[in-house]
C-alpha cells in the first residue's frame, strides 16, 4: 500500500507492506539516528514524534501513521544542538547508542513541561534505557541545561 | 514475529465487526503486546479513524474511547481528580511515556492481561464496557469472559463519588508488576471493592466473607479482612515472584488499601 507521511517537514510518499513498522519506514528514508535496541517495546531508542507526541517507532505501523507528521532527530538539529552539548559536557554517555532516543524524549519533556522537577524528569525519561551509565550524568546535564535556559529567560525578561 | 498481510483502516464499526468475524483477522489496539507474539494476521483492522480516541466527561460518567491511549487517561484532569490521583499512579510506571502514547485502553481491557494495571484500576469502579453487538456489560462480567470477536467500543465509568487507593509492587521501575491492588469506597452507600491483579492472572475482586464492616471499619477489622484476602486470593509463581511472596503482598496491600479508604480518607 502507498503511505504518505510528512517526515521532518518533507512529504514522503512510498510503498510500504502492511506490517512495515514506522521504524523501518523512517530508516528506509534516511533517518539513521533512529535505532532499534531491544525488540520488546522497552528501550526508547527508536523514539520519534508522531503528530508531535513521542512514540516507539518500532511498535507502530507505518500504515497507521499514514497522513500524519513524523519528526526524527534529523529534523530537530537546532532544538537538539544546544541541549546535547550539556550532556556531552558531563561526559554522560559512553557508547552513545541510546543518545538519539534519549534526546528526542528529553525534548518532548521540555515541550510539555518547560520547568520539570527532578522527579518529573526521572519519570518522563524512565522509558529510555542506557546500559553504560547510571543515568546520573544525563540527569546533571539536563539540570544544567534547564538552569542555563532559566538564566537566559531571566536576562531576556529584564 | 508478527506478520500482517493486509491493513484496513475501518470506515465504520459495522465494517470492523464484519472483518473481525474471520478468524485470521485481528483488531489492532496499540499493538504493543501483539507485536511481541507470532500471530500471522490476514487483515489487521485499525479503528484509529473512527474518532474513538477521546474521553468524554459528562455529569454522570466518563466515556473512554477504545483508542484512547494510556497517556491520555493518565493526564486527563477530570479522571485523575475523580480517582484521587490513582489513574496517574496506576499508569505512570508502565514502560515509558513513548509506550503509553501508543498503548490503548481498549487493547488493555480487551486483552484482560494477567499483569494489567489498567484492569486493576478500572475493575473496582462502577465500570462498563460497550460492545458493538453485545451492548453495555459490566466490566466485572467482561473481565471474566473468554475472548470473542465482538468490537469493544468504549469503557464507561460512572461518576459515583469515591475515595480510592492504588498501589502496585514492581521488582524494578517500568517492569511488569508483581502484584497490583486497588480499593474503592463508594461515598453514597459505603459499599467498597478491593481488587487484586498480576496474581499473575486476570484482576479479580477480593471476596467479602460476611460483612466485617457493619459496625464500622477499625484497624482490627481491616487486619482481619486483609488476612482473609491472603487466603482467598489465588496466586501463582512465575519468574518475577513466588506464590507465597504474592500472597504475603496481598495481605500488606489490602491492609494499606482499606486503611487509606476507611481510616485516612475521612473527609465526609
Amino acid at each position: 500500500m502507498v503511505v504518505e507521511i510528512r517526515l521532518n517537514g518533507k512529504l514522503v510518499k512510498a510503498d510500504a507492506a502492511a506490517d512495515t513498522t514506522l521504524f523501518d519506514f523512517v530508516r528506509e528514508h534516511g533517518c539513521y539516528s533512529v535505532k532499534c535496541g531491544c525488540e520488546t517495546s522497552n528501550c526508547g531508542l527508536c523514539t520519534v514524534f508522531l503528530n508531535e507526541k513521542p512514540v516507539l517507532s518500532c511498535s507502530v505501523l507505518a500504515a497507521r501513521a499514514d497522513g500524519g507528521c513524523v519528526t526524527t532527530l534529523e529534523g530537530l538539529q537546532e532544538e537538539a544542538g544546544e541541549f546535547v552539548t550539556f550532556i556531552a559536557d558531563q561526559g554522560a554517555e559512553q557508547c552513545g547508542f541510546c543518545n538519539p532516543g534519549f534526546v528526542m524524549n528529553a525534548l518532548a519533556l521540555f515541550r510539555e513541561n518547560p520547568h520539570p522537577t527532578e522527579e518529573e524528569i526521572k519519570e518522563f525519561l524512565s522509558g529510555n534505557l542506557c546500559r553504560c551509565s547510571g543515568y546520573e550524568g544525563q540527569l546533571r546535564g539536563i539540570l544544567n541545561y534547564l538552569e542555563s535556559r532559566k538564566q537566559k529567560e531571566e536576562i531576556l525578561s529584564n | 514475529m508478527l506478520t500482517i498481510q493486509n491493513y484496513k483502516k475501518a470506515e465504520s464499526l459495522a465494517e470492523a465487526y464484519e472483518l473481525n468475524q474471520k478468524k485470521s483477522n485481528r483488531i489492532l489496539g496499540g499493538m504493543m503486546w501483539m507485536r511481541l507474539g507470532n500471530a500471522r494476521i490476514n487483515t489487521a483492522i485499525d479503528l484509529s479513524g473512527l474518532g474513538l480516541d477521546t474521553i468524554e466527561e459528562t455529569e454522570e460518567e466518563f466515556r473512554i474511547g477504545c483508542m484512547v491511549t494510556l497517556r491520555q487517561l493518565e493526564t486527563h484532569p477530570g479522571f485523575v481528580t475523580y480517582t484521587g490521583g490513582c489513574a496517574k499512579e496506576a499508569l505512570r510506571h508502565i514502560v515509558g511515556v513513548q509506550f503509553r502514547n501508543l498503548a490503548t485502553v481498549g487493547g488493555s481491557i480487551y486483552g484482560r492481561y494477567g499483569f494489567s494495571d489498567v484492569l486493576t484500576l478500572l475493575l473496582g469502579l462502577d465500570s462498563y464496557v460497550e460492545l458493538f453487538k453485545g451492548g453495555v456489560v459490566s466490566l466485572l462480567d467482561y473481565a471474566d469472559r473468554d475472548y470473542d470477536r465482538d468490537v469493544l467500543i468504549r469503557v464507561i465509568v460512572k461518576k459515583k463519588p469515591v475515595s480510592m487507593f492504588y498501589e502496585a509492587v514492581r521488582v524494578t521501575e517500568t517492569d511488569l508488576p508483581v502484584l497490583t491492588c486497588s480499593a474503592v469506597r463508594f461515598a453514597e452507600d459505603d459499599a467498597f471493592t478491593v481488587c487484586i491483579g498480576a496474581r499473575p492472572g486476570r484482576a479479580i475482586l477480593v471476596e467479602k466473607q460476611g460483612n466485617r464492616f457493619t459496625s464500622g471499619a477499625s484497624q482490627e477489622t481491616i487486619l482481619e479482612f486483609a488476612r482473609a484476602a491472603r487466603e482467598s486470593v489465588p496466586t501463582k509463581s512465575n519468574l518475577r515472584a513466588s506464590a507465597e511472596y504474592r500472597s504475603h503482598l496481598v495481605e500488606v496491600l489490602v491492609k494499606r488499601a482499606l486503611t487509606k479508604v476507611f481510616l485516612v480518607t475521612s473527609d465526609r
